[in-house]
């Protein structure tokens, strides 16, 4: 029995049962096509459709939306998510495609869209038929999100929208978009209002995607650029001009500190994929060779290593903590600290397998001799994304030190 | 055996931690505490004992030293995971008291065979502190200067906590048979008591000589209770450090919320700012491995020795890293004796060393994750 499993409800408890019983029965084939980190590097359709395959699979047996209601596709469970991840976690299944429609439009539609909308976009969300991304940063709006300029303009029953975002992982398989833009160039905060745009059926008329190159020569992410797109008033969510509030919500699941939880199967930890962690680089460790003796003999090396291990067990441990209440003196505080430490601890591991490669940390993908295919380099240069996207590591330490440790407001 | 997702923090454990917290902060603030052991500075002033014992009784009289104690000796019997949030507690009050060397003596001996009286005079009120390091300072447990010999205890155990405050002690000895264990009136005839100078004014520390003292062998094989209540000693040092730490952060974040500097509170600066969200985050997660380690104790203890390593190695470099940042963004009245985070900048300072540094810690761990290290030269 694992751990969390001696406090299932009966509810959960039957349903973890379910899920065992269907994984071990339904587990998709092992890939055909190497599979990237995440789903954020997805760039072939034979991967996309590979993983959408499986997606709609566990969506059609109830794995995936477990907690929202039956009207809009859901599982109507309560709390049942959870149990659905940690089976599928630990069953090593490919994770999902539709990561951000999964992690972030589902709930923000989900809170702030009428009930005719979300009807008709979270089936096919949750099923992964429809892939979502994210229209949030532009050239001149990173960390200074509210900044941003993208306009829609009024014409009768509908919107004109002009601008350019960045950064927009998976545009280039997305049916649909999330999209914070400005009706009101007279206000910050209050001159934006939140969108659902149909993006694929756009292109070529007024929706043009082209791929960024990432540090790591992998594509994934894209600009897309609105050139006088028409969309219906009905896909706005909220009201006008509260996109900040409703962008608030999105941001919030997006660092894992929503009340939904998000669906997730596998993840870094799937079968065929790289792990950056302690436990990984201690493998490794033990195979490079420097100066004639395995790198995990060296005491420095060593010490090192059990630095990542205990931050890694510190966070999983955060976790848990943050469902117990009478070991938390502040609501937020270990949620909020959750994508900053995540994001942080991954670089740190693999800028430490680096060091013990020694001088295979030269070898890149491709390359037959790379240590571990070359991924410890992809893993480290990827995680300056992590570090980078959904609020910098700088960008979270003032909203911990702003919302957590109430000092004041570094903007 | 698997832990409880909830650590096994119950309501029990909820309500202990939270009269503990109420108990300091009303009958203890840290201007008494300033009151008590800050009233000379100056370096020459020598070793000094300064607690407050009426205070402790009221502590012993509310059953707080027993807790660890078995049920069958008399005891509360209390999970780790209760005993771990009252020494967060203690550690957020830096209260001057033997209360963790008893809860320390408790845990070997509860690994002893015949420690049944001993358990029963902690029980009845008894404090007590161990006496098991030698002059070396070596944390590995065993490694001691004091001998057992005809009945008697020979030899000078040193670093002994809170020496002069405790009732009795806990040495260990070798022996021709090994390391045992052995429990003395801690102003038994043949003990000589020589008080060390320390850094931290929240503690007393001291060597201990022994002339052929007689004493009740609790243990003949010490090394055996010694591993097996380590893991205790650490996490529940290590949760002391949580609580000092959590002091530290606040009083600091109400500091720069309130001093103004190029017109505006320190804290909008995000070099101020940032360095304390790290020392938050650093305490998270050290409380987070500190609760870990002890619900291993109560319910994985196969896992006990290893969370409980992860727990004092993360809590040292917090102890460190909190103390310096309290200090740095105090500013200049943070480097002087009137401010009040000098007492645990001191007491975190000798936290951080005690029972084993971070180092040592990762470095045994690393001997479980990985496999010992080979020897120099293979």
């Amino acid at each position: 029995m694992s751990d969390s499993a001696s406090k299932d409800s009966p509810e959960q408890a039957e349903f973890r049962e379910y899920c065992r019983t269907w994984i071990e029965a339904n587990r998709p084939p092992d890939p055909t096509v190497r599979l990237p980190l995440s789903a954020l590097e997805i760039m072939t359709t034979e991967q996309l459709s590979y993983l959408q395959a499986w997606q709609k699979a566990a969506y059609d047996a109830g794995l995936v939306g477990c907690d929202y209601p039956a009207a809009v596709g859901g599982g109507g469970r309560k709390d049942c998510q959870r149990v659905a991840n940690e089976e599928m976690l630990a069953a090593r299944t490919p994770y999902f495609p539709n990561i951000i429609g999964l992690g972030m439009a589902a709930p923000t539609v989900f809170y702030h869209a009428q009930d005719e909308l979300k009807e008709r976009l979270l089936p096919r969300l949750f099923s992964g038929e429809d892939i979502w991304c994210q229209g949030f940063s532009e050239p001149g709006a990173g960390s200074d999100l509210a900044s941003v300029q993208t306009f829609a303009e009024r014409k009768g029953d509908k919107w004109v929208i002009n601008g350019h975002k960045v950064w927009t992982s998976l545009a280039h398989f997305a049916e649909w978009m999330i999209l914070l833009l400005r009706t009101d160039k007279s206000h910050k905060y209050d001159g934006l209002s939140y969108f659902v745009v149909p993006i694929r059926a756009a292109l070529g008329k007024g929706v043009t995607v082209r791929p960024l190159i990432k540090i790591t020569g992998e594509t994934g992410f894209n600009e897309v650029i609105f050139d006088n797109l028409e969309v219906d008033d009905s896909y706005r969510l909220d009201e006008l001009g509260k996109g900040w509030q409703v962008a608030m919500t999105t941001l919030l699941h997006e660092r894992g500190a929503g009340e939904l939880q998000t669906p997730r199967a596998g993840g870094l930890k799937s079968k065929g994929s790289h792990a950056t962690t302690a436990y990984n680089l201690i493998d490794f460790a033990r195979s490079a060779i420097r100066d004639g003796h395995p790198a995990a003999q060296d005491p420095l090396l060593r010490d090192r290593m059990m630095q990542q291990l205990i931050c890694e067990a510190g966070l999983a441990q955060n976790q848990r903590r943050a469902r117990v209440p009478a070991l938390l003196d502040h609501p937020m505080r270990l949620q909020l600290q959750n994508k900053l430490l995540a994001s942080e601890i991954s670089q740190d591991t693999a800028a430490l397998a680096l060091e013990v490669a020694g001088a295979s940390a030269s070898l890149y993908l491709g390359d037959p001799n790379a240590p571990a295919g070359g991924q410890w380099n992809l893993a480290y240069m990827n995680s300056y994304g992590m570090t980078i996207a959904a609020g910098t590591s700088e960008v979270q330490r003032n909203i911990l030190g702003e919302r957590v440790l109430g000092l004041a407001k570094s903007k | 055996m698997a832990q409880p997702d909830n650590f096994g923090f119950g309501e029990e454990a909820a309500l202990l931690k939270a009269s503990a917290r109420k108990f300091f902060s009303e009958k203890f603030p840290t201007s008494d505490l300033h009151a008590l052991v800050a009233g000379d500075h100056r370096p020459e002033r020598g070793s000094e004992c300064l607690w407050n014992s009426k205070l402790w009784q009221e502590m012993v009289d509310l059953g707080w030293t027993m807790l660890a104690v078995p049920e069958a000796a008399g005891g509360v019997g209390m999970p780790a995971v209760a005993v771990a949030g009252l020494a967060e507690e203690l550690g957020r009050a830096a209260f001057p008291c033997p209360l963790l060397g008893t809860i320390n003596a408790t845990y070997v001996l509860a690994a002893c065979d015949s420690a049944q009286s001993a358990l029963a005079e902690i029980a009845g009120g008894c404090s007590a502190s161990l006496a098991i390091t030698n002059q070396a300072g070596s944390w590995s447990p065993g490694d001691t200067d004091v001998v057992w010999a005809d009945g008697k205890l020979s030899g000078t155990a040193w670093y002994v906590q809170d020496a002069r405050k405790v009732d009795r002690l806990l040495v260990s000895a070798s022996s021709t048979a090994g390391v045992g264990l052995y429990w003395v009136a801690a102003d038994a005839p043949g003990i000589t008591l020589v008080p060390d100078t320390i850094l931290d004014l929240t503690r007393d520390q001291a060597h201990v000589s022994f002339d052929g003292v007689a004493a009740e062998e609790v243990s003949a094989n010490g090394l055996a209770a010694l591993a097996e209540a380590m893991p205790a000693v650490w996490t529940v040092l290590a949760a002391d450090i949580v609580g000092a730490a959590e002091w530290q952060l606040q009083t600091t974040v109400e500091y720069v919320a309130t001093r103004q500097q190029f017109d505006r509170p320190l804290g909008f600066f995000q070099a101020v700012k940032h360095p304390l969200v790290d020392v938050m985050l650093q305490i998270d997660q050290t409380k987070s491995l500190v609760y870990n380690a002890a619900c291993a104790i109560d319910s994985e203890p196969e896992r006990a020795l290893q969370y409980a390593h992860m727990a004092k190695a993360s809590a040292s470099e917090t102890a460190a890293y909190a103390s310096g940042r309290s200090v740095q963004c105090h500013g200049g009245i943070g480097f002087t004796w009137e401010c009040y985070v000098h007492l645990y900048f001191k007491r975190q300072k000798h936290s951080q060393m005690l029972w084993g540094d971070a180092a040592w810690h990762r470095a045994r761990l690393a001997d479980i994750v990985i496999g010992p290290l080979a020897p120099a030269g293979s």
